[in-house]
């Protein structure tokens, strides 16, 4: 917002807990927490001037990924037929640090607060009998005042703004958590591919970050996690192959149902099996990199209120398995500068509940589906039970072969 | 039903004002309710999302240098029947110096308290419990603009507040004038729907007999020195709550006139009204 035309002349806040971050000079490990950047997110950050800085710190561009099961042969895969890039892995603590820049760059509208926390918020009453001052009040630990038109909550899945809003939220907290390290592939490769295998206790995931060095992500039960995080780094890296490689889960019967369907498909389909490339093996994990968190799904009821809006994980929760939580965030954040730069260019009150709400349908129609979607293949890949593993190996063997399905996805 | 074959009297004012007493008495008793959006003018309040565009635009594409983040920037405008704001907001927020007037003090009251809120609008927007020939002394040729929304249709002597918009109107200035036509449609959705049944307009707001023909417009603009530029139809969906452009005037317009230039003659002949359509952001 701080670099639209229309904001010219408005004054924007933005409360950071954290501290500033921003790389001088870029460390030779990466970090554990990465993103799997859309290119939609990527022309939204690029708007702002702030993706050539990624482009010059560093990311890693993919064209394909590949997710298969752990209890069949099916698999399906995604590329871009013009051999563009599908998406793009990047390290959060350089996006951080090239949106700190861009920030720095319109230090005269945008005011940023490092390590700030709101501990009060008063709620303007309702429009027409204004007698106190009809904005929202935010109170700062450090006992500062501020006062503005709009507050947009982007505080994250146990979003503050949300509770003290009241705005209800549709919240499922899943048995998994998350294990996420930095691994060192056995030889160097192009490295473009997008690893993903569900496995009956979750999905996990090989995202590329360097020709030879790759992130993980490993979504399993808690025990499990701890028990990844626990173990020595050998057989830390030993799970992980087998992950990828082991067949323990097939069945004869799956295995000849998935075969037999997958050769109806060849006849009706030439073109519709793909080739099964196969996962690069991990020699090493970075010391230190092994973490872990916990993972959940949720929705808020109501994106908006008077004055009010939640983007990104305060307004919704996705398990990691489709790599889009950041990716819906920067979808709310560009429709919902479109709104409030149409708002600013026709003079209204930023606050106002009609443009909030236009942005609220228009992203709740687009996310709902996908959360609903991630939510359902998560459940439906946590099984071993024979038909269900049937209905999605067929499923995914037969989406595979269906590109427009693909392209939508 | 004979209602249409009415001759419509104007009525004859013997009072110096273009301001209906009658009028001014229905607006007091709504005045605490102008800033409710959901309220007996939100229709209003909706409204903004046509007109605002529709000035702007047109201001922008008459002169040559602007900023688009300050687009009516240096640009004072005069926001008659201001009511409680509800327009001179968004134009003083584009950067316009807005002078607003009204005759129902009420009304001055609750636009001024709505503005002091805002250190930004409490500066650039002076409101004035005033009639327009109250002013026009004091203010001969002093706005770039004059806006005249919802207006016409409630004023006493017609010709004589374009009268006065002239005076106080810079030469080459802009009038922006919405209003509702006269025709038997507009009695049957303007009042009938809109007042009586579905009532998003409050209950006895508007006389049919006072609403304004375009050609009747346009005839007393050019014949005060106005240049008469675009005429375009509006129209309010209430399922929606929300207004768009359309081809047909017979319900609610918008003019767009221009004062014409240094000479005082009014140049009768050459200015034949030209129609387009405006409306589109750029």
């Amino acid at each position: 917002l701080g670099h639209n035309i229309h904001f010219h002349d408005k004054k924007i806040a933005l409360l950071e807990a954290g501290p500033r971050k921003e790389y001088d000079h870029l460390p030779d490990s990466y970090s554990n927490r990465v993103s799997s950047i859309s290119p939609g997110s990527a022309t939204l950050l690029s708007s702002c001037g702030a993706w050539d800085h990624v482009c010059s710190l560093r990311f890693k561009p993919f064209r394909r990924m590949q997710v298969w099961d752990a209890c069949s042969e099916a698999m399906i895969v995604f590329e871009k037929d013009d051999l563009d890039d599908m998406g793009y892995i990047v390290e959060n603590d350089v996006i951080m640090s090239a949106l700190t820049k861009q920030l720095d760059a319109v230090a005269d509208r945008v005011e940023v607060f490092y390590g700030s926390k709101a501990v009060g918020y008063t709620w303007p009453l309702p429009s027409h009998s204004c007698d106190t001052s009809p904005w929202v009040q935010v109170e700062l630990a450090d006992g500062r005042r501020l006062q503005t038109k709009l507050l947009i909550g982007a505080d994250g899945h146990n979003s503050v703004v949300r509770k003290k809003a009241e705005i209800n939220n549709i919240e499922h907290q899943y048995d998994q958590s998350a294990v996420v390290a930095t691994l060192h592939l056995s030889e160097a490769t192009d490295n473009n591919v997008a690893w993903q295998r569900f496995l009956p206790t979750g999905p996990i995931a090989l995202l590329p970050l360097s020709d030879n060095a790759s992130s993980l992500v490993w979504s399993t039960s808690h025990d499990h996690a701890s028990e990844l995080l626990a173990m020595d780094e050998e057989s830390f890296v030993d799970s992980i192959n087998s992950a990828f490689w082991s067949n323990t889960n097939h069945s004869d019967f799956i295995d000849a149902a998935g075969a037999m369907f997958r050769s109806a498909i060849s006849l009706l389909r030439p073109s519709g099996t793909a080739v099964r490339q196969l996962p690069p093996s991990v020699a090493k994990v970075d010391p230190e990199s092994r973490a872990m968190f916990p993972l959940g799904m949720g929705h808020a009821t109501e994106y908006v209120q008077h004055r009010v809006a939640l983007i990104g994980d305060a307004a919704h929760r996705v398990h990691p398995l489709a790599g889009q939580g950041v990716n819906l965030g920067f979808g709310d954040i560009a429709c919902l500068a479109d709104h409030l730069s149409a708002a600013a260019f026709s003079g209204s009150d930023l606050g106002s509940l009609k443009h909030l709400l236009k942005f609220e349908t228009e992203r709740q129609r687009h996310n709902v589906s996908l959360i609903a979607a991630t939510d359902v293949l998560k459940r439906l890949y946590s099984t071993t039970l024979a038909p269900l593993v049937l209905l999605r190996t067929w499923g995914l063997q037969a989406t595979n072969a269906l590109p427009p399905v693909k392209v939508r996805i | 039903l004979s209602l249409f074959r009415f001759t419509v009297k104007r009525p004859f004012s013997t009072s110096h004002s273009s301001v209906d007493s009658k009028e001014m008495k229905k607006f007091q008793l709504l005045a605490h309710k102008w800033w409710d959006e959901e309220g007996e003018y939100a229709a209003l309040h909706s409204m903004n999302d046509i007109r605002v565009p529709f000035i702007r635009d047109t201001l922008l594409s008459m002169s040559s240098n602007y900023h688009l983040g300050n687009p009516l920037s240096g640009i004072k405008i005069l926001d008659v029947g201001c009511g409680g704001g509800l327009l001179s907001e968004p134009l003083a927020r584009l950067g316009a110096s807005v002078t607003g007037i009204d005759p129902v003090e009420d009304n001055i009251r609750t636009a001024d308290r709505h503005k002091s809120f805002d250190p930004v609008l409490a500066k650039r927007i002076q409101y004035k419990s005033s009639s327009l020939e109250e002013i026009v002394e004091e203010s001969m040729e002093t706005f770039d603009v004059i806006v005249a929304s919802e207006v016409v249709e409630h004023v006493a002597d017609l010709e004589m507040f374009i009268s006065c918009c002239s005076q106080v109107l810079k030469p080459e200035g802009s009038l922006f004038i919405t209003t509702i036509n006269r025709t038997q449609l507009s009695y049957v959705l303007g009042i009938v729907v809109a007042e009586k049944i579905i009532g998003i307009v409050p209950e006895g707001t508007h006389e049919w007999e006072k609403f304004v023909p375009p050609e009747e417009l346009e005839r007393l603009l050019e014949s005060n020195g106005f240049s008469v530029k675009t005429v375009n139809g509006m129209l309010y969906n209430p399922l929606s709550g929300s207004w768009s452009w359309v081809e047909s005037r017979s319900l609610n317009y918008a003019v767009h006139a221009v004062k014409s230039g240094a000479r005082a003659q009014s140049q009768a002949t050459d200015t034949a009204p030209e129609t387009d359509t405006a409306g589109t952001a750029p």
